[in-house]
């Protein structure tokens, strides 16, 4: 791809010239200004003006001793914990099941068209959605179970505290398992097909095939589901906003749910809302680091140090060679 | 004889992930039903028995009582609209130019740029969100629609699939042969790499699309004035107290979201599912 005469390079950075512009301004500048806001004393509504604390860690001490903040760390974590076990659990089982060509499941399509709609549909509308159905005394859910004779007589799942917590995780859950289940069929149909027939022609069952093939094999992809779903899990807002307001009792209350109502109720405080996103932050950097590298290609880092050894003996022999 | 048995054995855990697959389709569909069902009976109806089946005559009277309160889902369904077109156009245009940048010319900064890319999409934004409203505050420009869109510019994980798609099907020779006939580099993007992107504008631009109209936490931030409510945030006006116990109309209000993503859903279910697909294997 030699070109004379006129050279185009110019264009390259033309064209990234709109990208860079924008990444700066409304994602580099935001981020350094939240960064900022979190040393100062800015708070109070339409309020812009701040001068830096003198303790100059203020904001971070208060918020990380604030028992309402820790609890929210702990409602979200648990929250996308019993979302996402169940949720990976019946992803896999039915991925497992769409790709296994001695089942040979029909209507595959129309089945991932329905287990997926979910996902599509307005998060907020899902919320006030789900509070009218466990809506006490006369919601639909109390209607059937009493119904059918599971309760005596209806009950306010939004007072209690676990139950809440069961509704938040249960709509994330219904929410994402078509997605992830989807993500990973794709992963599956990915694998090199020789791999499989390897698997059959040496007798392994269905069982064996997905534990010792499919599963090794889908590691990049678990990978990339599991941390896109930590980072959404983490900040987690509109369903435990609308669904309940972040109650009872802040049992719903999640660290963005958190952070939204110091920033933007009450008396406005912005600098510890901000930071507390940078906590937010630095336990997402955190999460990721560690995911990625657990999950990390472990043969592939094997190789590379055989490789390396090979070519340390290499170099070895050849010298010795020369030597003599 | 044990190949009998196998059959017999395949039979039943056919049969069983069949079930196992009707019974979460179902869930899938089954709060949808009930909350368009619900949209038709009066309150006193659903007090009475709050599941049916069968819709009733209220439809009317439940839009009456939707409408004469603060609800008003012409102006959410406006605003939605404008913010999510014009997030989709930037995001899947500049994303192009970007990608094509990337791919179609030689330049000293090209690797840097793409690497910057790739820790850029590492980036968890949405904690950035206290200084972007402090920001646009001091701008002037809360209430305003632009501060939802022009972000969109910079979509670092559009420009990777952009660039993959470009990789895989885009021949230079057809950009070489172009500027022999004398287009210019912008005339070249536009009329003969766009159209040939097409494929791969339309899958991101209906995740875009749907991202941006459900968008809730931005907006809800940056939007107080009532004739810029989206519709998310029109939604969360069925929460409060003006609707407590008018449920038929809160279900009609639902119904009335949901409604506009389920057409654009069905007709287009088997391209967004690919598109999903598709995203997931980006290794």
């Amino acid at each position: 791809m030699r070109r004379k005469g006129v050279s185009y390079a110019k264009y390259g950075y033309i064209f990234s010239i709109p990208f860079v512009l924008a990444f700066l301004v409304f994602q580099l500048y935001p981020i350094a200004y939240t960064t900022i806001i979190g040393f100062t004393d800015l708070k109070g509504l339409g309020k812009t003006d701040f001068s830096f604390y003198p303790d100059i860690f203020r904001n971070f001490k208060l918020i990380l001793s604030n028992p309402t903040f820790i609890e929210s760390l702990g409602n979200t974590a648990l929250i996308w914990i019993i979302n996402f076990v169940p949720q990976i659990i019946l992803a896999l089982l039915l991925t497992a099941w769409f790709t296994n060509r001695r089942l040979n499941i029909k209507g595959q399509g129309a089945f991932k068209v329905m287990l997926y709609m979910p996902n599509i549909i307005t998060a907020a509308t899902i919320a006030i959605l789900f509070n009218a159905l466990f809506g006490y005394p006369m919601g639909p859910i109390n209607d059937v179970l009493v119904k059918l004779g599971i309760l005596d007589g209806p009950y306010y799942f939004l007072q209690n505290k676990w139950a809440a917590r069961g509704i938040v995780a249960f709509i994330q859950f219904w929410m994402w398992y078509g997605y992830t289940m989807i993500i990973l069929i794709a992963g599956v149909l990915g694998i090199n097909p020789s791999l499989f027939e390897a698997a059959e022609i040496d007798g392994a069952t269905g069982t064996q095939t997905f534990f010792h093939v499919t599963l090794p094999s889908l590691r990049t992809i678990l990978l990339y589901v599991l941390v896109t779903s930590m980072i959404g899990g983490l900040n987690m807002f509109d369903i435990p906003k609308l669904l309940n307001l972040g109650g009872p009792d802040n049992a719903t209350l999640t660290s963005s749910v958190f952070i939204y109502n110091q920033a933007f109720s009450g008396s406005y405080l912005y600098n510890r809302a901000a930071a507390a996103s940078l906590v937010m932050f630095v336990i997402i950097a955190i999460l990721s680091g560690v995911l990625f590298y657990i999950m990390r290609d472990r043969d592939k880092v094997k190789l590379k140090k055989q490789k390396k050894a090979l070519i340390k003996a290499e170099k070895m022999t050849a010298r010795k060679g020369a030597a003599l | 004889m044990r190949k009998e048995e196998s059959t017999v054995g395949l039979t039943i855990s056919r049969t069983i992930v069949y079930i196992i697959c009707v019974f979460f389709a179902l869930l899938s569909l089954f709060p949808f039903v009930i909350m368009f069902v619900n949209s038709t009976r009066s309150t006193y109806e659903i007090q009475q028995h709050a599941i049916s089946l069968i819709p009733s005559r209220f439809f009317v009277d439940n839009l009456q009582i939707l409408l004469g309160k603060s609800f008003n889902p012409l102006i959410g369904f406006k605003n939605s609209l404008i913010i999510s077109t014009g997030a989709t156009l930037c995001a899947t245009y500049f994303s192009s130019l970007t990608a094509y940048g990337l791919m179609a010319y030689d330049w000293r900064l090209r690797q840097p740029f793409f690497t910057f890319i790739m820790f850029v999409l590492m980036l968890p934004l949405q904690v950035a969100g206290i200084g972007f409203y402090q920001f646009m505050y001091r701008l002037g420009w809360t209430n305003n629609l632009l501060p939802l869109i022009l972000p969109a510019i910079a979509n670092p994980a559009m420009v990777f699939f952009m660039r993959q798609y470009l990789l895989a099907t885009l021949s230079l020779d057809i950009v070489d042969s172009a500027r022999i006939d004398g287009a210019g580099e912008f005339y070249t993007f536009n009329r003969i790499v766009i159209p040939l992107m097409v494929p791969a504008i339309a899958t991101q631009a209906i995740f875009t699309f749907v991202f941006n109209w459900n968008q809730l936490f931005m907006p809800l931030v940056l939007l107080t004035n009532s004739d810029k409510y989206t519709m998310p945030i029109m939604v969360s006006l069925l929460r409060g107290d003006i609707y407590k116990t008018e449920y038929g109309s809160v279900y009609l209000g639902l119904a009335a979201t949901v409604l506009p993503l389920f057409i654009i859903y069905f007709l287009l279910s088997r391209y967004i599912i690919a598109g999903v697909a598709l995203g997931g294997v980006k290794e």
